[in-house]
């Protein structure tokens, strides 16, 4: 499992990276290997707003569904539509295939996020190792 | 969600071979069992179109003996068990007084006076019950449970006979589907080796002692000789989604101890000449008066959705008229199917319906199954 440093992640296991206002959020390595093999992802449209902690979407896997935290507030700039019908790159590589853009409203809220260090240790402990 | 080993949970004699090739376990039934070994899809995929390998000892067996037993079985299950010869196998159930299951069962045939009936993991206890219960004031015959005296593996797929060939003298090419024999496996004697499994594809499974060692090493030789076939050790995962495909029913999702025979399309297993069975009347009755106002269909996703376990089904005119049983994406079949519980009239193919999905109406119509059926050789 990889989770860049350069990420802040939530514990529903979705990561943002901020580029100014820009947020580019997925899921983490954890969540796609716990998940299995994903088969499709449900998102929102362009000019939808989302907010932190609540649902934007979600994805599924063969055996299972996971519904989709938005770790930031703002307005979804860019959905990657491409995963509606590859959604198994994010098996391949989670860190690097991205869901949404998001205009960021309040860069404060990430802070509230955790650090890579953070999540790794909070994925530990839920997992028990 | 938790990897870590919960001590209640109980285990096969091959957990720590699964734990140490990394499979991820699930609780299932009270088993700690995996449910992923290689990635489902690759799992599911390996079963259709080479061969794979389960470790179902979770399974149990319950074994009756005695001058009494061919009347005990009768008594206890909806098949005919006096058609069976020795080394022959049948699917049946075991009904309450009212006709709705106490679990489905493969009766194996093992010699006169001896028969071996393969139960559920997770109703392995009521079922054991609920056999000293019925057979108690029955005479001559004798119950034994040996669910944790054999390892079972399913050995399933096209090349599943290619496989298993290599492990054993046996010449398994006579052996017919619901057939099964006794011989040498990886140097042990007297292996029930059974062409039986839950998969839709042709396979064998094999009951051997369930000691650790034994286990692990007769597990390795199978994963071994598959090799060249390419062969995956298999998760429940894949079991679940194979078993789907073949519209095999699961306990506690399309049969229960609320559906009965009829509503689950088990009655041509009911064999009404042969005799008193529990729940007969109750079945009787339900033929008497109309058959059954409910039964089981296999959907067909229209929409892009996937219709899952307990997901309810609506009419098109926004009735709620039934629920998914079990429904998944189909890996091999690449589409998104479901088993569902719907009224009589709603059930003729291509009834458009249609199943919500977080909120949302999603349209399925109404298939035949099974949704997979195995090439005719």
């Amino acid at each position: 499992m990889s989770y860049p440093a350069d990420y802040k992640y939530t514990k529903e296991h979705e990561w943002i990276s901020v580029d100014g206002s820009k947020g580019t959020v997925g899921i983490t390595d954890y969540a796609q290997s716990s998940l299995g093999d994903i088969v499709f992802v449900d998102l929102p449209k362009v000019g939808d707003p989302v907010k932190a902690g609540e649902i934007f979407g979600s994805v599924e896997s063969v055996k299972a569904v996971s519904d989709l935290y938005s770790p930031v507030t703002g307005t979804v700039a860019e959905v990657n539509e491409a995963l509606k019908d590859a959604p198994e790159k994010i098996n391949a590589d989670a860190n690097a295939t991205w869901m949404l853009k998001v205009d960021v409203s309040d860069a404060a809220e990430l802070n509230g996020l955790l650090s890579a260090a953070d999540y790794e240790k909070f994925v530990s402990e839920e997992t028990g190792h | 969600m938790s990897t870590s080993s919960t001590p209640e949970l109980r285990k096969t004699a091959l957990n720590a071979v699964h734990r140490a090739a990394k499979a991820k376990m699930v609780d299932f039934g009270g088993w700690d069992m995996p449910v992923d070994c290689c990635g489902l899809t690759a799992e599911h995929m390996a079963v259709r179109t080479a061969v794979g390998v389960f470790d179902v000892s979770h399974m149990g067996d319950i074994q009756l003996r005695g001058p009494g037993s061919l009347a005990a079985v009768q008594k206890l299950c909806i098949n005919d068990a006096s058609k069976l010869q020795a080394g022959q196998a049948q699917y049946s159930a075991m009904l309450y007084p009212n006709g709705t299951f106490v679990d489905d069962v493969v009766v194996h045939k093992l010699s006169d006076n001896d028969y071996l009936i393969v139960i559920n993991a997770g109703t392995r206890e009521k079922d054991v019950q609920w056999v000293r219960q019925v057979i108690g004031g029955m005479p001559s015959v004798h119950m034994n449970d040996f669910s944790d005296y054999y390892t079972q593996l399913a050995i399933q797929g096209p090349f599943a006979q290619r496989t298993l060939q290599k492990l054993t003298p046996v010449d398994l090419g006579p052996i017919k589907n619901y057939w099964f024999t006794w011989g040498q496996v990886a140097g042990l004697h007297n292996v029930m080796i059974a062409r039986t499994g839950y998969t839709g594809e042709d396979g064998f499974e094999i009951y051997i002692p369930s000691d650790e060692p034994t286990s692990a090493r007769v597990w390795n030789e199978v994963l071994e000789a598959g090799k060249e076939f390419g062969i995956l050790p298999c998760g429940l995962g894949a079991r679940n989604t194979l078993r789907l495909e073949a519209a095999m029913a699961l306990y506690g999702h399309e049969i229960s101890d609320s559906i009965n025979v009829f509503e689950a399309g088990l009655g041509r297993y009911a064999k009404f000449d042969k005799g008193d069975f529990v729940g007969r009347d109750a079945l009787v009755k339900v033929q008497e008066e109309g058959g059954p106002k409910r039964k089981l269909v296999g959907l067909e996703m229209i929409e892009r959705g996937i219709g899952r376990d307990g997901y309810p089904v609506f009419s098109l005119e926004g009735q709620r008229i039934g629920e998914i049983t079990s429904g998944s994406p189909a890996p091999f079949l690449k589409k998104n199917i479901a088993l569902a519980y719907v009224p009589v009239e709603s059930s003729e193919v291509d009834t458009e319906v249609a199943v919500e999905i977080r909120g949302q109406k999603v349209k399925a119509k109404v298939v035949p199954t099974p949704f997979y059926k195995r090439p005719k050789k």
